[in-house]
């Protein structure tokens, strides 16, 4: 294992602090329990929006920590959910008054400790929402498995809700918009290799040169199956199909494009792919609105990407377009 | 070992040894239908744990409470929240208590098992760690002796029910994702659940009564 560590288990502590001394002027990092939270929070009568997860995501979701998009992140461990007095303590920081909405991903460990912390923080009085995201089209929404994981979407979810959260949106309208986002964004994504988590030291699953794994989560885990290698044009087509038929997106609709790099990937492949996108999409008659690409999801060095389809009314372009001022995602303002 | 609150703490600091001793066991097991966490997870934990027994308290019950406060707080991931359920329902079943029976021992297991299955909304045979507490549980409700033997009946039983993971399909968890490629695997939680006990028997091995 070669990585730019110290030691792996200070790994997350340690980046931590790089990124409160990168982004002072936006966020603020504590410690012992580890919160990342806007420099001006609590924001008096906003609704404080708070996600978190596992580190190993990066920029999500301390880099989207700030202005417009989220008030505190919980950083749990590399790919390991935060515990319930991680995000305890970021309510506590950022409760502005107007209650608080946690953004979840759908993942057994993620929903079973914000699920916890939400019934504390109810006792304590404050007026907590929490809404579960599972937008990966790769993996069987049954009885018979814990449901789709959150995925690419998370990003845009966090961005259109914490858009509207600034604007003035109650507790009430936020939820309900968060839960109209999530009913309409679908991702899938690939990978072309495994990546390493600090503290196992190895691979996380093997693939030989020319095999790639189709619906990968972002945990570094294996996907629903192994093919062969194809061209961009045919690997595109693999991620966008499943993603399409499943809400289903049809002709005439708006939506918005999110191209996102699982770490790895050299923006020079990742717009290569977002254009083929774009070119499938436009082949169906569905007009993008709005586009991200870059690493906003990732899951830490793996060479892969994840495609996003979100579909989009004017309230959330409004939202998307409103000011956005965090250590990744900064426009408008 | 007695079967008081001193007692109790002798078994948390061996079940700890154990977790550390198979932490690298289990991240193997994690890794080929999770993510690769779930040994450095609870070693974790129970680090943090060993460094709170000193004054967790004079019945097992204030012992166990301890014990679940701290690894909801440091485990993470799903392991954190269900075992800290399963030792707090236990806690909170032995009340204040002073000294454990074989009885009581059964009514905190089956406690734990309730919590768990609240929790985690998981069954047996969905592959996780209900499928060692269940067996567990049985087999110390008819087990018969002393609480070294009664929990000597659930270790036993908790790795018969671990092994017997292996060829099912995941249902709950990320094991799940992986439909049908997660059988052929031990589920890492049913494992660890049955090291914990293996190690809270061998510690009461002598134990009276």
């Amino acid at each position: 294992m070669k990585k730019i560590i110290n030691d792996p288990s200070t790994v997350v502590e340690e980046s931590l602090r790089g990124l409160a001394a990168a982004h002072g002027d936006i966020l603020k990092v504590r410690t012992e329990p580890a919160v990342i939270y806007r420099a001006d929070a609590p924001v008096t009568g906003k609704v404080a929006v708070i996600s978190g997860g596992g580190s190993g995501h990066e920029p999500l979701h301390g880099g989207f920590v700030g202005l417009g998009m989220l008030d505190a992140a919980a950083p749990g461990p590399v790919f390991t959910s935060p515990t319930p007095d991680q995000v305890q303590a970021a309510v506590e920081h950022v409760d502005g008054g107007a209650g608080v909405l946690l953004i979840v991903k759908n993942y057994t460990g993620d929903v079973l400790n914000f699920e916890t912390a939400a019934e504390f923080a109810s006792a304590d009085g404050v007026d907590v929402r929490t809404v579960v995201i599972d937008d990966d089209v790769a993996v069987k929404d049954s009885l018979y498995t814990a449901g789709r994981r959150g995925v690419g979407g998370t990003a845009l979810l966090e961005k259109i809700v914490g858009g509207a959260a600034e604007g003035g949106y109650n507790l009430d309208e936020c939820e309900a918009l968060a839960r109209r986002v999530i009913a309409s964004v679908r991702s899938m994504g690939v990978a072309l290799t495994a990546c390493t988590v600090p503290h196992v030291g190895e691979p996380s699953f093997v693939l030989e040169d020319d095999e790639i794994e189709i619906g990968i989560g972002i945990h570094g885990e294996p996907g629903r199956r192994r093919v062969p290698h194809q061209p961009a044009d045919q690997l595109v087509r693999t991620l966008l199909d499943p993603v399409l038929e499943d809400l289903p997106f049809a002709s005439g609709d708006r939506v918005l494009l999110f191209t996102n790099s699982m770490g790895g990937t050299p923006l020079v492949e990742l717009y290569l792919a977002h254009g083929i996108a774009e070119r499938l999409l436009a082949e169906r008659g569905i007009t993008v609105e709005r586009r991200l690409v870059g690493p906003y999801v990732t899951s830490l060095e793996m060479q892969g990407m994840s495609l996003t389809v979100l579909k989009v009314d004017d309230e959330m372009l409004r939202w998307w377009d409103a000011p956005v001022r965090t250590a990744a995602l900064r426009w408008g303002a | 070992m007695t079967c008081d609150a001193t007692g109790v703490i002798a078994a948390i600091r061996s079940a700890a040894a154990v977790v550390d001793e198979h932490r690298d066991e289990l991240v193997d097991l994690d890794r080929e239908i999770g993510d690769a966490d779930h040994g450095e997870n609870l070693k974790r934990g129970f680090t943090a744990v060993l460094s709170k027994l000193d004054n967790a308290g004079d019945t097992p019950g204030a012992v166990l409470k301890v014990v679940a406060s701290t690894l909801i707080s440091t485990v993470g991931g799903a392991a954190g929240p269900l075992y800290g359920t399963a030792f707090l329902r236990a806690a909170a079943k032995l009340g204040t208590t002073g000294t454990l029976t074989p009885e009581s021992v059964v009514d905190a297991l089956d406690a734990a098992l309730e919590g768990v299955v609240a929790r985690g909304k998981a069954e047996a045979g969905d592959k996780t760690m209900v499928d060692a507490l269940t067996p567990a549980v049985a087999a110390a409700r008819a087990a018969s002796g002393s609480v070294a033997d009664v929990l000597k009946a659930a270790a036993d039983a908790a790795d018969q029910g671990a092994q017997d993971t292996v060829p099912l399909v995941a249902r709950k968890g990320r094991a799940s994702y992986l439909g049908e490629r997660s059988a052929g695997h031990m589920d890492p939680g049913a494992r660890s659940t049955a090291l914990l006990l293996r190690a809270f028997a061998d510690a009461a091995q002598g134990a009276t009564p």
